[in-house]
């Protein structure tokens, strides 16, 4: 039981249900867990294990069934800019130039327009889009569709990152690529990162900690610390000891068979 | 990092320039040699006896009437009633779809009339709106109106019902609230598809309007025609039936153009 107030996200046994024809579905049962400041969380599970869930609760974008996930001491209720989201859809506005993406949430925030460029600017420079500030993002690949959603996120200062799934939809260089440049930047811009993936290599590559989840229900399954030096190159990414935790997690996360039959949801009788 | 992607994004925008113009110019050449290929059929059954009149009769006709003003007089009535009924239409269509897209209480209220009317040519209205409102202009600007907003209406809820929700969500984590993103997620979202209810519209308008016009009125090109019919004045009904293919196609491309311009930023396939 883990009531740690003084964690930055601190989430104390979340549930999450939904109605599936005459049963439940229990999509979250129970989770708990603790995010220190600073701190670069990966959660990596199969599909169905409600990783996905438990980012959209700590987004505020979904209500939890049961518990409660605290930012900050304080309960979340729904979204705000302390907590900035990537989605793996990118979801930039389309209509709207990279520049003006990245100044989506500045302007909402009523910043004046002179403030709101050069800040702007800053980000776009810093993910390496200097010269695509004024495409349109049908311009851009999904690797630099990525890179505008990341300096939108970082444009109004959050103090947590929750990316779900970012990397997702990349093919494996740019992935790879993306990875080191997103812990280049949290190096400059320390900020708490919730890191939603299904990739092994990458949730070992890019954390602190790596939070292993398994499905029905959606539960926290193992968590493994990777004390692993950063900046991590390439050469950690080669090194024994990366492969060796590497190995671990992969376990972890495919051979979950043996923990999880006696938690399946009850079974009601069917019409 | 920034040496890849970007060599890679110009790539694609160097190939697409250099194939879209050349495919452009070849389809336009089809198109002016099948239209001149449809004229030269007209001028041949014509002359082997059809009872059709020729090209070159329907020309000089054509130069009659705008001679002596009667094709421009009918133009200028047939647009007066046509573009009054869908300005309109459209204005009405627009906050209404919205209303239904967003709010659950309005699309409840609303959407059976509108499915409802959907379901009734707008020129089986003509004659209760004839009794109702006169033999006037009243009339034909009521069918007209009804044609252009249930075609923009559906679409532009369409629009609202169709955005993706996560744009919504990435609106709401950056901080916006209904009100932001209704102005700047949601209609800049659901503009292609109200563009769409538009054109969709004036072509319903204008449908609408000749069939308004051949019933009753006093000027206009529907009228023309049908009193040419009455003195078997074939040139008079080719000249009204050309104008007001031409008039059509001309302001489906003023849309067009406007769509373009409005929503360059889809990716289109």
């Amino acid at each position: 039981m883990t009531t740690d107030t003084a964690a930055k996200i601190s989430v104390q046994n979340i549930s999450k249900i939904f109605p599936l024809g005459n049963e439940d579905f229990i999509a979250l049962g129970d989770v708990s867990l603790n995010v220190a400041d600073n701190e670069f969380v990966t959660v990596v599970g199969p599909s169905g294990c409600g990783k996905s869930t438990l980012m959209n609760i700590l987004a505020g974008l979904e209500q939890p069934s049961g518990g409660t996930a605290l930012v900050d001491g304080k309960s979340v209720s729904g979204p705000g800019p302390e907590r900035g989201v990537i989605f793996q859809q990118y979801a930039l506005f389309p209509w709207l130039t990279v520049r003006k993406n990245v100044e989506f949430g500045l302007a909402t925030a009523g910043m004046p327009a002179k403030e709101r460029r050069e800040r702007a600017q800053y980000f776009i420079d810093m993910v390496g889009l200097t010269q695509f500030a004024d495409a349109l993002p049908k311009m851009l690949s999904g690797g630099m569709k990525q890179r505008c959603a990341i300096a939108r996120a970082y444009a109004v200062n959050p103090s947590i990152l929750l990316m779900d799934e970012p990397f997702g939809a990349l093919d494996a260089l740019t992935r790879v690529r993306l990875q080191e440049q997103l812990l280049e930047t949290w190096n400059k811009e320390k900020r708490t990162v919730v890191f939603i993936t299904h990739d092994v290599d990458e949730a070992v590559f890019l954390a602190n900690r790596v939070v292993i989840m398994a499905a029905r229900p959606g539960r926290i399954h193992d968590i493994v610390d990777v004390n692993l030096p950063y900046p991590r190159t390439e050469e950690v990414r080669l090194s024994p000891e990366f492969t060796a935790l590497r190995n671990r997690v992969w376990h972890s996360v495919y051979h979950q068979d043996s923990s999880a039959s006696p938690s399946l949801s009850p079974t009601t009788a069917s019409a | 990092m920034s040496t890849l992607t970007p060599t890679m994004a110009l790539a694609t925008a160097n190939r697409t320039g250099k194939t879209r113009p050349t495919r452009n110019r070849r389809l336009l050449v089809l198109n002016l040699i099948s239209v001149v290929a449809g004229i030269a059929i007209w001028w041949l059954l014509s002359a082997i006896g059809l009872r059709i009149p020729s090209p070159l009769a329907t020309v000089s006709r054509a130069v009659v009437l705008i001679g002596d003003g009667t094709l421009l007089g009918d133009i200028a009535a047939s647009l007066g009633r046509v573009l009054t009924g869908f300005v309109l239409g459209t204005l009405v269509a627009i906050p209404v779809g919205f209303l239904m897209g967003w709010y659950v209480t309005a699309r409840g209220l609303i959407e059976p009339w509108v499915q409802f009317f959907r379901t009734i040519p707008p020129l089986a209205i003509i004659p209760l709106a004839i009794v109702l409102l006169g033999i006037d202009e009243a009339p034909k600007i009521f069918v007209i109106f009804l044609a252009a907003f249930l075609a923009c209406v559906i679409s532009t809820y369409q629009g609202v019902v169709t955005v993706d929700r996560t744009l919504i969500n990435a609106a709401r984590v950056l901080g916006a609230k209904d009100g932001r993103i209704f102005l700047r997620v949601i209609v800049p979202a659901s503009t292609p598809f109200i563009l769409v209810g538009m054109r969709v519209g004036l072509g319903s308008a204008w449908a609408t309007l000749v069939a308004a016009e051949l019933i009753a009125a006093q000027q206009g090109l529907g009228y023309r025609m049908q009193n040419a019919q009455l003195y078997y004045d074939l040139p008079t009904i080719f000249v009204g039936l050309i104008t007001i293919g031409i008039l059509g196609l001309l302001m489906d491309r003023v849309l067009l153009f406007a769509e373009r311009k409005l929503t360059g930023w889809q990716e289109r396939r």
